[in-house]
């Protein structure tokens, strides 16, 4: 078991070389971040830790991990380890390091810069950590420490084209390794944007991703967000995301969680502009001895405004989930308009789900609702298919699909929509019930 | 009439729910062709007979047969009964969420189908099929788009049941109070979907409570179920009496049988 202060330390001699590869700009940020990760470590002690109440960091925390590098993969692994469209800006990552041979010309319309790169917009670069608050979060501080790689999305006012971007952060599974993806979205006015973050591969042995994305919503424009987690049981994966909303701007989210052994997921979106609105939702499929953690927060700062927190979980074997979501109406948050809930399917006794819905409410002008639920499938159901001729099985697997599916078709790029039906809904168990 | 063939026996059957007798020895004959109907107050076992017969879980048959086509049902899994021709119109229809109703009902007449060594049908086939059925009941084209049930009216819900009906055609059909809680408007449109199923190889369980539905449908035989018994059976005219009388005239003169 180690203190807060060798988690940092021992991961002193690789931070030193990686500042010596990496372009100029960043080291001071780096540098601050170090600092910090050393002072707070990473969360392993739970008492009085309410971010992570029900999960455990102490796991992901105590290998000592080496920065993960490339090896040798072809490109058809990696497409079939995540979503592909020839006509998306698809682009690729491996153990954190994008490769420029597997990804697509970058688009004329967006720019789509690499991290590690020089040619990245300069201007851009202040965003980089201004809304990722790590001064008490130690897998944040550690990301932005370390970050080697990632993406920069940056999209001009009024752009419009349905441009789908899709980063694929493609984990080989290398014994012992960390990477820290990170990613910059900022879209400018009355623009639109589709973004679809994957965290794929993994392999028989413990890895660790730590990815940190900040997104910029502008005035008046949509930037559609889709997360996809797919990993091996043996990986962990630690994600943030946090987001800024601009006056009357639109952030769609739709993510998916389908494997890791801990996966948690940490979102926080800052509605601060009026007429501003979010649409989180998210499906999430454990088995085995998974664990997922849905951490996501939403703090309303201005009047009028829209939230809606849209959750679903299904849950087998001897998995666990956990369902954070709080929503803040501040004082001058008047007019805010947010519902949240969270709604579980358990297909076994030993799943659980703690789901933890909150609301604090200072405006006095609202309109808000929550709730969460956790059930079996309803025996009155399954008997009704039955006494229509479906098999058990069939029942079984249309509740289910049905129950996913609530998310699923909600997915508007209609090629995304279809691999999650095929690599989604196809790994779900059927046939788990005994009347 | 008693030419035709016996569908189904009910001999002697006594069904229990944790520990409480509810159907205390029912005996009940029905031909192809028939169409019954099984009255009785709130709580007196008629949806217990009609779930037992489809094959509900959470029963036991403590005694007696179900003998249907020539073969004990007792042991025989709800969705083979279903696909061998018997059909539940539910007292209260299921909502399934997020499943499509095309979806349902194709995986439902499909399922029958493939017992009966038929192949599926075409989307095209089923289309059509659905077209004309849908007519049939006068449901709102938009609904076979929707999750199954969920959000539907009362009275839609029932005419999703005789819909099914009419999409699967089985032997016999169990209409479990599918009049309850229907307009005239829609009683009328449940009814005609019922009279159009029916046939000389086709036959009717209607259970409920009150003797409008059978304004509509005419049933050959009336039976009063009271306290898990059938306490008189006889023809059409017996529903017009009860409804005129009251249950409680049924059961008094059942406790005058009883104690001379
Ligand atoms: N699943 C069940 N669990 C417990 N009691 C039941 C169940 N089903 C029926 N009963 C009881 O059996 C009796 C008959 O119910 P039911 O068959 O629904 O009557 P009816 O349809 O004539 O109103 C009632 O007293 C009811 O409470
Ligand atoms: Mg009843």
């Amino acid at each position: 078991m180690q203190d807060t202060i060798t988690i940092a330390d021992q991961y002193q001699e690789d931070f030193q070389d990686l500042c010596a590869t990496l372009p100029e700009w960043s080291s001071e940020f780096r540098n601050e971040a170090m600092l910090i990760f050393k002072q707070i470590g990473l969360p392993v002690h739970r008492k009085g830790n309410e971010k992570w109440k029900y999960t455990s960091a102490r796991p992901i925390a105590e290998p000592q991990y080496s920065l993960a590098t490339f090896e040798e993969v072809d490109l058809d692994t990696i497409k079939k380890a995540a979503p592909w469209h020839d006509s998306w800006l698809n682009v690729v990552f491996v153990n954190g390091q994008y490769q420029g041979t597997f990804s697509s010309d970058t688009s004329p319309a967006i720019q789509v810069s690499n991290i590690a790169s020089d040619d990245f917009p300069q201007d851009i670069v202040e965003s980089i950590g201004g809304i990722m608050d790590y001064s008490d979060d130690g897998f944040a501080a550690w990301n932005s420490a370390f970050m080697s790689d990632g993406s920069i999305i940056s999209v001009p006012d009024g752009e419009n084209s349905g441009l789908v971007i899709n980063l694929i952060f493609f984990n080989q599974g290398v014994p012992g390794t960390v990477n820290h993806p990170r990613v910059l979205v900022t879209s400018g006015k009355k623009s639109s944007v589709n973004v679809i973050e994957n965290y794929v591969g993994g392999g028989e042995d413990n890895t660790l991703t730590n990815s940190v994305s900040e997104i910029y919503v502008g005035e008046g424009s949509t930037v559609n967000h889709y997360r996809l987690m797919s990993e091996t049981d043996h990986t962990y994966d630690v994600g943030y995301g946090r987001v800024k909303i601009g006056t009357g701007g639109r952030f769609n989210s739709r993510a998916f969680f389908r494997g890791s052994g801990i996966g948690r997921y940490d979102l926080n979106v800052l509605v601060d502009g009026e007429n501003a609105s979010c649409d989180l939702q998210g499906l999430y499929f454990t088995s085995g001895n998974q664990h997922m953690d849905n951490f996501i927060n939403i703090d309303h700062l201005k009047p009028h405004c829209q939230s809606n927190l849209f959750y679903k979980g299904i849950l087998d074997g001897k998995s666990r989930a956990v369902f954070g979501g709080t929503v803040l109406v501040r004082k001058e948050a008047q007019k805010t308009d947010s519902i949240q809930s969270d709604k579980n399917l358990i297909l076994s006794p030993d799943a659980e789900v703690d789901s933890k819905p909150a609301l604090f409410i200072y405006a006095d002008d609202v309109k808000c609702a929550h709730g969460a639920t956790a059930g079996n499938i309803d025996a009155d159901t399954v008997f009704y298919m039955r006494s229509r001729g479906v098999d058990l099985e069939t029942a079984s697997r249309l509740i289910i699909y049905g129950f996913a599916g609530e998310v699923i078709d909600k997915v508007e790029i209609e090629e995304l929509r279809a691999y999650l039906e095929e690599a989604f809904l196809t790994s779900l168990p059927s046939h788990r019930f005994e009347f | 009439m008693s030419k035709s063939d016996k569908l189904i026996e009910v001999k002697d059957l006594r069904v229990s729910v944790e520990e409480t007798e509810i159907l205390k020895g029912i005996n009940l004959s029905i031909h192809e062709g028939e169409v019954h109907a099984i009255m009785g107050p709130n709580g007196s076992g008629k949806s217990t007979l009609a779930n037992v017969i489809a094959g509900r879980p959470g029963y036991s048959v403590t005694g007696g047969d179900i003998v249907y086509k020539g073969q004990s049902l007792l042991e025989v899994e709800p969705e083979i009964r279903a696909r061998s021709g018997i059909f539940l119109a539910f007292q209260y229809p299921v909502e399934l969420p997020g499943v499509r109703t095309w979806q349902f009902l194709k995986s439902a007449i499909d399922a029958v189908r493939k017992e009966n060594g038929e192949d599926e049908l075409s989307v095209r086939e089923f289309d059509q099929l659905l077209e004309e059925k849908r007519n049939l009941v006068e449901m709102d084209p938009d609904l076979v788009k929707r999750s199954v049930n969920e959000g539907f009216s009362g009275g839609e819900k029932k005419r999703n049941e005789i819909l099914q009906l009419a999409l699967l055609d089985p032997s016999l059909a169990l209409l479990d109070e599918t009049d309850s809680g229907l307009d005239i408007d829609a009683l009328r449109i449940v009814s005609h979907g019922v009279n159009v199923f029916k046939s000389p190889e086709k036959s009717v369980l209607i259970v409920t409570h009150y003797q409008r539905i059978l304004d509509y449908i005419t049933p050959d035989f009336v039976h009063v179920l009271v306290d898990g018994r059938i306490v008189r059976s006889g023809d059409s005219k017996l529903a017009l009496e009860l409804e005129e009388k009251g249950y409680e005239w049924v059961r008094e003169s059942v406790g005058e049988e009883v104690n001379s």
